[in-house]
């Protein structure tokens, strides 16, 4: 569909559905779908977690995101009609559109019916769009997961990356992925990068201070700048940066050796006083990667922080949560993944600070934008020299590859039959990222779409004997990671993804006691002392023998020209029937 | 002339080796090889009551990033500390550092413990009537899987 025919779509959908929250859209044009009035003083513009998917993409949102405890039924573990329940309650009737932005829900016919969503050219266009409307320009503010994602991302080592950002006009960022180049090239890309890069809880170790590492702050150890002011018409805004706080544990700590992280609730609360005392600030913002739920205990815990802008669980949340802490009140955002949304925020300011705002997540319809041509432009020079390699054609799917979800989605699947196959193991381990994007059915797999899933500094493959005891522990280590009821003790990973090996899953026990009925594809029982050949990729402790996944998948589906996967190997699930995260789950 | 950080921690490096003298720092080695926490707090505050505190400030990871050197950091504003300990419920041996403190110390300790497993960790501050104590748990885990 043309961009001409998908407004045509638009005009006659808003005819007969009337278009939530962009009751403009049956009016006239694209852009009215995207205007929204500056309400306040300052505007702020989010994004997060575009994982270097510099052209539009497709990205299928959950079916399986379960919340337990206080996350059970709140956003955002909502998922697809329970989430569009809570969207038409709060504002309305809910879109097409709108069901297509966020949820699963007739992903593939919607899919080909909208078009691609995010790229970083009618990224430019749209976010150019709402600075011009609002007085006095607005802050655009990145959380992090930017410099990796995709093969030039890896290839040119962030860079391409860098300079797609300074184009973007992005004023301040935080990051995660980042710092999975070696720690000297992500402070050269910090240095190139035009924005202030700003972390409040990466500090050099004591040993790494001693002998006179590259610091910030020489007296309390930060790499980075820990905030930064910024001035929107005349108000003073604080924004502190909050990196991934387990990445020396979720990621390979020999990068980054000399850098310690940590959520640092105290030290960031001790911030926040220190900034209001000194800085005569009128708002106070986090740009936050933490996840969500991490991000929603945060909230209640410290006071005096008026807006958390947060991504790294790929929530893409379309209404802000407002949460009470002794001081006052926080309103916590997710701003989802992959360029697929833009978060809008405007502050209004009364005598004693923040006196209103007025938030709203935009999803970014490629078909609804012009691409700003200097910014295609550079994606197009940064490409060139690799476009043969992207567009190598692999094989075709007949069914929906995707991967986001608490459990295996149907890319992981082939990722896991691809290692089994070529690397002749009988179980195959895959881990639960939450990027990669997802392919339709009858479209080409490109090396471009695997390297979506796999583009990474560590993607070495092995294949070792395990014991089955190993095993479930591995099985019930990753589990609490997702499942600890502490978000505080939670990594924002999804399960590990298997090949080979069934078991059952009880995300509400106890840590060791959620796994259970393991078994083998042919049914047999897994042996806790028998030793089992298991392939896998992407070890942190140290770099893995073997060759890079995505030449394990590409001569998979070389040979294989055509696959069709029409579920993941999806444990069966305990003890959370009806939650509302949780729906048409096979 | 500005002292930075690390020539400042270069020259206490330096005191310190000059002032280093054999210490009888492990006299009360035995309570170090308890291998039970309540053996541990009956051996140190033997009759004393133990009540929990908020104005103990125990500093840890909520995961470690290395189970061999998890940083901890207890200080506290109690006026007449005795000594500061801490205790690892889950390690072979719980008692993982006690720290003596003569009158004139400020009540702030920063060290590294070592942890084989998730564990509650405990910081006991003694004064001379009563123990006072704080907790907190660290997980120490496989990694990898990150979003």
């Amino acid at each position: 569909m043309n961009r001409r025919e998908f407004l045509d779509l638009l005009w006659k959908a808003s005819l007969t559905a009337g278009l939530s929250g962009c009751d403009r859209l049956g009016n006239t044009s694209a852009s009215d779908y995207y205007a929204l009035p500056s309400k306040g003083e300052a505007r702020i513009l989010h994004i997060t977690d575009t994982h270097a998917q510099l052209l539009p993409i497709h990205f299928r949102e959950p079916n399986v995101n379960i919340g337990i405890g206080a996350a059970r039924g709140r956003f955002p573990h909502l998922v697809g009609k329970n989430l569009l329940d809570e969207l038409s309650a709060a504002s309305g009737k809910v879109s097409d559109l709108d069901k297509h932005a966020y949820t699963y829900l007739d992903y593939t016919e919607s899919a080909e019916q909208f078009g691609k969503v995010g790229g970083f050219a009618y990224l430019k266009t749209l976010l150019d769009q709402l600075s011009g409307d609002a007085k006095g320009g607005a802050l655009l503010l990145d959380g992090g997961d930017t410099w990796q994602g995709s093969g030039t991302a890896l290839w040119t080592r962030g860079q391409d990356m860098v300079g797609a950002c300074n184009l973007l006009g992005v004023d301040v960022m935080t990051g995660h992925w980042e710092f999975t180049y070696k720690d000297s090239e992500t402070l050269a890309n910090a240095k190139a990068f035009n924005g202030d890069f700003i972390a409040q809880n990466v500090k050099a170790t004591e040993d790494a201070l001693f002998v006179g590492t590259e610091v910030h702050d020489e007296d309390s150890g930060h790499v980075f700048p820990p905030y930064v002011v910024k001035t929107l018409n005349g108000r003073r805004i604080a924004v502190i940066g909050q990196a991934f706080p387990y990445t020396p544990i979720a990621n390979p700590r020999r990068f980054i050796p000399d850098w310690t992280f940590g959520i640092q609730e105290s030290e960031l609360a001790e911030l926040v006083v220190d900034i209001r005392a000194k800085e005569k600030v009128d708002a106070v913002v986090l740009l936050s990667h933490n996840g969500m739920d991490v991000d929603l205990k945060l909230a209640s815990q410290i006071s005096g922080i008026d807006f958390i802008l947060g991504g790294h669980t790929h929530d893409g949340v379309p209404l802000p949560m407002v949460i009470d802490n002794p001081g006052g009140k926080t309103v916590v955002t997710n701003a989802g993944s992959n360029g697929k949304y833009v978060g809008v925020l405007d502050i209004e300011f009364g005598a004693a600070g923040v006196s209103g705002y007025q938030y709203r997540l935009f999803p970014v319809f490629a078909n609804l934008l012009s691409p700003d041509s200097d910014m295609q432009a550079y994606i197009d020079s940064v490409r060139a020299p690799y476009l043969k390699k992207l567009e190598e054609p692999l094989a075709v799917t007949e069914s929906l590859l995707y991967r986001r979800g608490n459990f295996s989605g149907t890319f992981d699947q082939l990722i896991c039959d691809s290692m089994r196959n070529v690397l002749d193991a009988e179980i195959s381990l895959s881990p639960g990222f939450r990027w990669g994007t997802s392919v339709l059915p009858g479209e080409i797999i490109t090396m471009e779409r695997v390297l979506d899933q796999t583009c990474m500094t560590y993607p070495e493959t092995y294949v070792r004997e395990i014991t089955g005891e190993n095993l479930k522990f591995i099985l019930e280590s990753v589990c609490d990671n997702l499942f600890n009821p502490d978000p505080y003790y939670q990594q924002g990973g999804d399960m590990v993804r298997v090949g080979g090996l069934r078991f059952s899953c009880a995300p509400k026990a106890k840590m060791g006691k959620r796994i259970d009925n393991l078994e083998l594809n042919d049914g047999t029982l897994l042996d806790a002392r028998k030793s089992y050949k298991v392939a896998g990729w992407a070890t942190v402790a140290s770099q893995a023998p073997g060759v890079p996944i995505w030449d394990v998948v590409a001569e998979y589906l070389h040979a294989e020209k055509t696959v069709n996967i029409s579920r993941g190997n999806n444990p069966v699930l305990k003890g959370v029937e009806g939650n509302p995260g949780l729906a048409d789950y096979t | 002339m500005k002292i930075t950080r690390r020539q400042w921690l270069g020259s206490l490096l330096t005191l310190c080796s000059a002032a280093l003298l054999p210490s009888r720092l492990f006299a009360a080695s035995a309570v170090f090889s308890a291998t039970d926490t309540q053996a541990v707090l009956d051996d140190l505050f033997a009759g004393l009551p133990i009540e929990d505190s908020d104005a103990i400030n125990l500093r840890t990871p909520e995961i470690a990033e290395n189970g061999a050197v998890v940083p901890v950091t207890v200080s506290t504003d109690i006026s007449g500390v005795e000594s500061i300990s801490l205790i690892v419920d889950e390690n072979p041996n719980p008692l993982s550092a006690s720290f003596t403190l003569t009158s004139d110390s400020v009540p702030n300790i920063s060290f590294r413990v070592k942890m084989g497993k998730s564990s509650t960790v405990r910081a006991l501050v003694k004064t001379s009537d009563k123990v006072y104590m704080a907790t907190r748990d660290v997980k120490v885990t496989i990694g990898g899987c990150g979003g």
